[in-house]
């Protein structure tokens, strides 16, 4: 029998109802994110601080662009070449919008490369990574020519850190006219839609954005910047993914079958400097108490001791619980100029001790390790496991930890002589000049030299690095400063942490060697 | 006379206590180094020292912040250069609201456990709320903070971890209590918060009740026959009602203080979280503004309270008439 | 007849009536006397690094150590034992808490004196000070000054004074305005006695007992404000962990189950400001006249 029309029009009507319906119940896909520093303000060129940039690069983007692992990929340009040793050219990809709808021009990035100079009362902004320009020229819509002050290889490098803002909102706009919102007009994949100071910032996607579609409509950049806060609200699903997974917590999300965690090698390297300039550091006295003829740093076989007697496989294992790969480098594997021959030294207490009692400290000595405890993962307990393994060797260390702020202010007047920092860089011969470079304050260069290491080779190297426009010929410059620097125990390096981010199970992201978290990277599977 | 005097003698602690931090956050560490660009060179942090006001002598750095400060003006938040008193006044309403829930929770349950331990101190009931009033004044907020996340939220997920709800703005000031959603982020918050005054209180009551019920109007209504119920409600209660309120509003600024440590486990967007990351990155001019902020808010809920005082207690009213 | 008890047997007859207070009580010495004999108890010392491994980090409550002993309630995240870290943590925080405690007493018990019987502008004087240092809380004040002293016992201990002292000149000062009324009082001052003579021989004496009921329950509020300023850290620096800070440094592993390293030393201050309020409450109530 066949079926009145009726009835199967009466199914149709349905069905397309159902559809509609369902598409209208359909939930936005939406990430929420727990980021864990504090943002203190949205102007993309007012600090240059991680948090800031984390959720500044949502919104805005950059001419040069860094790869997970920390190679450079085009951004805004398509591409760029040196046209010399002092000029440079940058092409602009075509049809790039701003969340207005406007397109981008050369205009915008002359302005957003000038902005930096401008900035008023920023107590760390972005005006060292355009020092090197002397000035620029819009060539036409899409072309934009930099010249610089001097041959720098870098130069590409240091412009991945200038986002582009649009010159027709940001105009005289400062960091209060971005924290509303009004100027924050980018060419990023997501817009503004809300920001709660310290709580939370809202985005919604930008359907115009030239890069592959994100898979989320809507964004929650949530600030949580408790330890163990974070880790509670991912296991309780209150949010999809959190950054840096405390060390205690890893094994326990990866146990869980709804979680998952991806990590990779960070940029971040932990270092111990040694004062190599002063004849009588402080906090060194001999093991009878009395101050020593000589600073023992100054001895290479001293600092390949205490190298020897860093135990890096265990601090990697009991006290970073896996987060840290022990390191030789300057910069981490994968990185622009890192050595891979570069083997990180073995645990050996017996050399150690036999190296001391060569340089002719049979009975050691007693030192001060100061360091910051609240700043990098597991700082102090670090500190304190460094001390314990010198102790056994018989350099008797003493711990003085303090907030980062407090640490760096006693490290400026000089009252330290056995540091703890951490360096992120993702180029060897930029990780030298502040580092290992010889303090040269009108050149820029050693500026975190703490123990003033000098080295004229070294700096001869790195200094044909900088200058070097051949990328190719520059990485090897880069890594053979950096061999030299290491193998003479420059610095002592301790570790390069791993950086990790917990997410639900259903969650893919490529782990980023720069620390960076961006929603838009972040797919179903 | 009295209100002048007490609004003279306000202005002098705000001068002196804002000399005395200025002063001494001074003394510790720089503020550039933890924020500056890592790559920058000694050119450009000197550059940003001098821009900052950094290198210039303490008593003029002070002497610019305090006039700025008559006007309204306490300098611009190093982090995020923004003035300092936007950054405190935008994060008020959360910690107000954090405070007063705390205050309310502890108050509608420390009355009337009080009133019960005191009237029967003997029995089981009795002293099991004394026993559960000093776990509760003797237990580290934050530790007493994890293990409510741990086992509300983390454990049987009934209660989100961390944060403030969503928002309404009722008279241009954001609330959250309003919408379940939001209630359901403030209740741990503000038990936590509570606990310490909740127990304070408790025991206050109890005392209180115990001296009441042992005076000679108890035995002389009682003696009367006026019912049991009566005689508590009327003339124990009554009794202990004023003390009571003059503690809760003085303790009022007590817990506004304490959130500082349930704001940082709770991740509450509020003042006292603010305070310490601004501690960390010693950013001057809102570590300033707070403690001037907070000291305006003691002041005035301790005038607050002296004029309600002086208002209810009928012996002050009688002395001062004569 | 019934023989009239001396003042201090009546108070341990009152005392002991509350069974609960006299087992608190017993519990605090045994505290107190664990914590000073740690060095002597204790398998390790847990502050000479040269007696640390690393690699016998969190272990559980029960595991054995590589130099023969066990680690009864486990070992934290540096090797060091739980059982001796907190016996070193009970005797810092009770040091520290007794220490601010003593001298605020002092401090407080001098001023107030001198207010009260110097009367006029002098007691207004430091009675506004001292109203003006309570309406603060104390977290704040303490946190403000340990934010500009930095860290370091002393400065601690400073903390913690500055904020007590205030409270017990207030206290002292309203007793000692009660008894120099007293007749006792004129008598000596017509029979020319000198202030401090009359102050010390015959005021003391009776402004004592209350206090030090007080200064008790003020110890347990000292050693649980270093702990939370510990736990902000601002506290104690870590060569010498309170149980604050043991606190606070097991905090991030109570989540992933390696609960000891914070639950232990969090059970041993709760027992020891639990036991000190309850002594402390018990020795009010049978004290306080008004409840008799």
């Amino acid at each position: 029998m066949k079926q009145s029309p009726r009835f199967l029009h009466g199914w149709a009507l349905l069905l397309c109802l159902a559809s509609i319906a369902h598409s209208a119940i359909t939930p936005a896909a939406e990430l929420r994110i727990g980021l864990s520093g504090e943002v203190t303000s949205l102007d993309p060129h007012f600090l240059a601080a991680q948090p800031n940039l984390t959720v500044a690069r949502h919104v805005f983007e950059s001419l040069t662009d860094v790869d997970p692992q920390t190679r450079l990929i085009p951004g805004l340009a398509e591409r760029w070449r040196a046209l010399d040793a002092l000029n440079w050219e940058f092409n602009l990809r075509r049809g790039v919008k701003f969340h207005d709808g406007t397109e981008l021009t050369a205009e915008d990035v002359a302005f957003s490369l000038q902005r930096p100079l401008s900035i008023k009362g920023s107590p760390g902004g972005f005006a060292s990574f355009v020092r090197a320009v002397e000035s620029t020229a819009v060539v036409d819509k899409y072309t934009l020519r930099v010249r610089t002050k001097y041959p720098y290889g870098a130069l590409p490098e240091e412009l991945n850190s200038i986002l582009i803002v649009s010159k027709k909102h940001a105009l005289n706009a400062g960091p209060e006219d971005f924290d509303s919102g009004r100027a924050l007009i980018g060419t990023g994949p997501y817009r503004f839609v809300r920001y709660q100071r310290g709580d939370r910032l809202e985005l919604a996607r930008h359907d115009g954005w030239w890069g592959r579609r994100p898979a989320w409509d809507k964004v929650t950049l949530r600030i949580v910047t408790a330890d163990p806060s974070r880790t509670a609200a991912l296991l309780s699903g209150e949010l999809d993914v959190i950054e840096h997974v405390p060390s205690a917590d890893i094994r326990n999300i990866n146990k869980n079958k709804k979680l998952r965690v991806m990590q990779t090698t960070s940029w971040r390297t932990i270092l111990l400097h040694v004062d190599q300039y002063r004849p009588q550091p402080p906090g060194i006295t001999g093991a009878d108490g009395n101050p020593l003829a000589r600073n023992p740093f100054m001895d290479r076989r001293v600092r390949l001791a205490i190298s020897k007697a860093i135990h890096r496989t265990a601090i990697a294992e009991r006290v970073m619980e896996g987060l840290a790969v022990p390191a030789a480098n300057i910069v981490s594997p994968g990185v622009f100029g890192h050595n891979a021959a570069l083997k990180a030294e073995p645990y050996d207490p017996e050399g150690a001790k036999r190296l001391l009692a060569e340089a002719g400290y049979p009975k050691g000595f007693n030192i001060t390790l100061a360091g910051p405890n609240n700043r990098y993962i597991n700082d102090e307990q670090i500190l304190q496991t460094v001390a314990q393994l010198l102790t056994r060797i018989g350099i008797i260390t003493r711990v003085e930890a303090a907030p980062m702020s407090a640490y760096l202010g006693r490290v400026r007047k000089e009252e330290t002589s056995f540091s703890l920092l951490g360096w992120g860089s993702f180029a060897a011969d930029l990780a030298l000049r502040s580092l290992v470079a010889t303090p040269t304050p009108d050149k820029g260069y050693g500026a975190w030299n703490w123990g003033r290491y000098s080295n004229t080779k070294v700096d001869a190297l790195m200094e044909q690095a900088l200058a070097s426009v051949d990328r190719p010929k520059r990485e090897a410059l880069a890594s053979a400063a950096n061999t030299l620097a290491m193998n003479d125990l420059a610095f002592i390096p301790v570790h390069h942490q791993i950086v990790s981010w917990g997410m639900r199970a259903g969650l893919s992201y490529t782990p980023r060697t720069d620390e960076f978290t961006f929603a838009h990277h972040f797919t179903p599977r | 006379m009295f209100v002048l005097r007490r609004l003279g003698q306000s202005a002098l602690t705000l001068f002196v206590m804002s000399a005395l931090v200025f002063t001494g956050v001074y003394a510790i560490g720089n503020p550039v180094d933890i924020l500056i660009n890592p790559q920058a060179d000694q050119a450009e942090i000197a550059q940003t020292i001098a821009r900052l006001g950094l290198d210039r002598p303490l008593w003029e750095q002070y002497w610019v912040f305090l006039s700025g400060a008559v006007s309204g003006d306490l300098g611009k938040s190093f982090a995020a250069s923004v003035p300092a008193i936007d950054l405190i006044l935008e994060r008020m309403p959360a910690t107000l609201e954090l405070a007063l829930m705390a205050m309310v929770i502890a108050v509608v349950l420390g009355i009337p456990l009080g009133l019960l331990a005191g009237l029967k101190p003997h029995s089981w009931v009795g002293r099991s709320i004394m026993a559960g009033s000093i776990l509760g004044f003797s237990l580290p907020t934050f530790w007493v903070g994890l293990m409510l996340i741990m086992v509300f939220s983390v454990q049987l997920g009934w209660l989100p971890t961390t944060g403030r709800g969503p928002t309404l703005d009722v008279l241009g000031i954001p609330v959250s209590f309003l919408s379940w959603d939001g209630l359901r982020h403030l209740i741990l918050p503000a038990t936590n918060l509570a606990l310490f005054k909740l127990s304070l209180l408790i025991r206050l009551t109890r005392a209180g009740t115990r001296e009441a019920m042992l005076q000679d109007y108890v035995r002389f209504a009682r003696a009367k026959g006026v019912a049991e119920r009566e005689v508590v409600r009327v003339h124990v209660l009554r009794n202990i009602l004023i003390p009571v309120i003059t503690v809760v509003g003085l303790e009022l600024g007590s817990v506004i203080a304490f959130a500082i440590v349930t704001e940082t486990i709770f991740a509450w967007p509020g003042m006292g979280k603010l305070l310490i990351d601004s501690i960390n990155v010693l950013d001057r001019p809102v570590i300033v503004a707070y403690l001037l902020v907070i000291v305006f808010m003691f002041i005035t809920i301790n005038l607050l309270v002296d004029v309600l005082y002086t208002a209810l207690d009928p012996r002050v009213r009688l002395k001062g008439a004569r | 007849m019934s023989m009239a008890l001396s003042p201090r047997q009546e108070f341990t007859r009152g005392f002991a009536r509350d069974r609960i207070a006299l087992a608190a009580f017993w519990v605090l010495c045994l505290l107190l006397l664990a914590a000073i004999a740690a060095p002597l108890i204790t398998p390790q010392n847990p502050y000479d690094l040269a007696q640390l491994d690393i690699l016998d980090s969190k272990l559980a409550p029960g595991a054995k150590s590589a130099a023969g002993y066990t680690y009864w309630l486990g070992s934290d995240d540096q090797g060091r034992d739980m059982v001796s870290a907190i016996l070193y943590g009970l005797r810092i925080s009770l040091s520290v808490g007794v220490a601010s405690t003593l001298a605020a007493l002092g401090i407080g018990l001098v001023i107030g004196l001198i207010a009260a019987r110097a009367g006029g502008w002098l007691d207004a004087l430091i009675m506004r000070i001292v109203d003006l240092q309570l309406s603060f809380p104390s977290i704040l004040v303490a946190l403000i000054l340990l934010a500009l002293a930095g860290q370091g016992v002393d400065k601690i201990i400073i903390a913690l004074i500055v904020v007590q002292w205030a409270y017990y000149a207030r206290t002292v000062r309203g007793t000692a305005l009660v008894e120099l009324r007293k007749e006792y009082v004129d008598a000596a001052v017509c029979a020319g006695y000198g202030s401090a003579r009359i102050l010390l021989r015959h005021v003391l004496p009776n402004v004592m007992p209350p206090l030090i009921v007080v200064a008790t329950v003020q110890v347990a509020h000292a050693i649980a404000l270093e702990a939370t300023l510990s736990f902000l850290g601002l506290g104690m620096p870590i060569t010498s962990p309170s149980l604050g800070l043991l606190i606070a440094n097991g905090y991030v592993h109570l989540l992933s189950g390696k609960y000891w390293i914070s639950f232990f030393p969090g059970i041993a201050l709760l027992l020891i400001i639990v036991a000190i309020n309850l002594v402390g409450d018990q020795s009010r109530d049978v004290l306080n006249p008004r409840l008799k």
